[in-house]
């Protein structure tokens, strides 16, 4: 561990502890539904973020999927305002 | 149709209702600057990457300025419309992710090879996923990707339920 603050060229790392480390990746683990459920069990950092990684990369290949059916659904529909309001109102319940 | 009643106020509602009346103004004014009868492949393609742009820049714009990658993508928007309007036929279409030339990371990745147990090379894929990652100390980039992924799953949860409330009007 001696050697961890010898770098000298970064600027921003003055005072990053492990345990802030520790406490940032366990936040994200409760995040990605892959390793909630192994919650109690010792998931590796490295675990952690690769999962992470694949689980942004499924949520905007969703944002896509969801884009590209509503561009097909609202070609099929006489959009106006109110409907806008509509969907409004159900999604703010 | 599925409800989530949401009965505590939390920033996050807050942040999710001014998504929903960005992304559904954004969407009228997709819908409305189309005619309905012209649903050619190539209109469709169009307004699905205009309604993936706008579901993107409406939660940037939700986000505002506090977060780094919120800043980073509202920058990268700015510069993109700033790059189009210059030229406006058959230009090839930029992808969104701005990354940095392949010869710089490879030079980061051997210098940060020799620090920290190798924590800094396992977040350079994460880096290429956050918007502004490339930036970031590794304090910063966990805690922008929790936020990141909440802003996410918060879109994709929206447009799930818009696309169910189509579906169900047909």
């Amino acid at each position: 561990m001696s050697g961890r603050r010898s770098r000298s060229k970064q600027s921003s790392v003055s005072s990053i502890t492990d345990d802030q480390i520790t406490d940032l990746v366990s936040k994200l683990q409760h995040l990605i539904p892959e390793l909630r459920r192994r919650r109690f069990d010792k998931v590796s950092t490295s675990k952690v973020l690769q999962e992470t990684c694949n689980y942004i990369r499924s949520l905007h290949r969703e944002v896509e999927d969801l884009s590209d059916r509503l561009s097909q659904l609202l070609a099929s529909t006489d959009s106006d305002s109110d409907q806008a309001a509509i969907i409004r109102s159900l999604l703010m319940q | 149709m599925m409800n989530t009643p949401q009965q505590v106020k939390n920033p996050s509602s807050s942040l999710k209702s001014r998504f929903i009346t960005r992304f559904l103004g954004a969407l009228t004014k997709i819908t409305a600057e189309d005619p309905i009868s012209s649903s050619s492949p190539t209109r469709i393609f169009q307004r699905y990457r205009r309604i993936k742009v706008a579901s993107n820049k409406s939660m940037a714009y939700s986000v505002r300025s506090r977060r780094i990658w919120s800043r980073a993508m509202l920058s990268r928007f700015r510069s993109r419309r700033s790059a189009f309007s210059g030229r406006r036929s058959s230009v090839k279409t930029t992808n969104c992710t701005t990354s940095p030339p392949p010869a710089l990371i490879k030079v980061t990745i051997n210098e940060k090879k020799t620090a920290k147990g190798g924590l800094d090379m396992q977040t350079d894929e994460l880096r290429e996923l956050v918007p502004g990652g490339e930036a970031m100390d590794v304090c910063n980039l966990l805690d922008e990707t929790a936020h990141y992924i909440k802003c996410l799953t918060t879109q994709v949860q929206v447009m799930r339920k818009i696309v169910d409330f189509y579906h169900l009007s047909k």
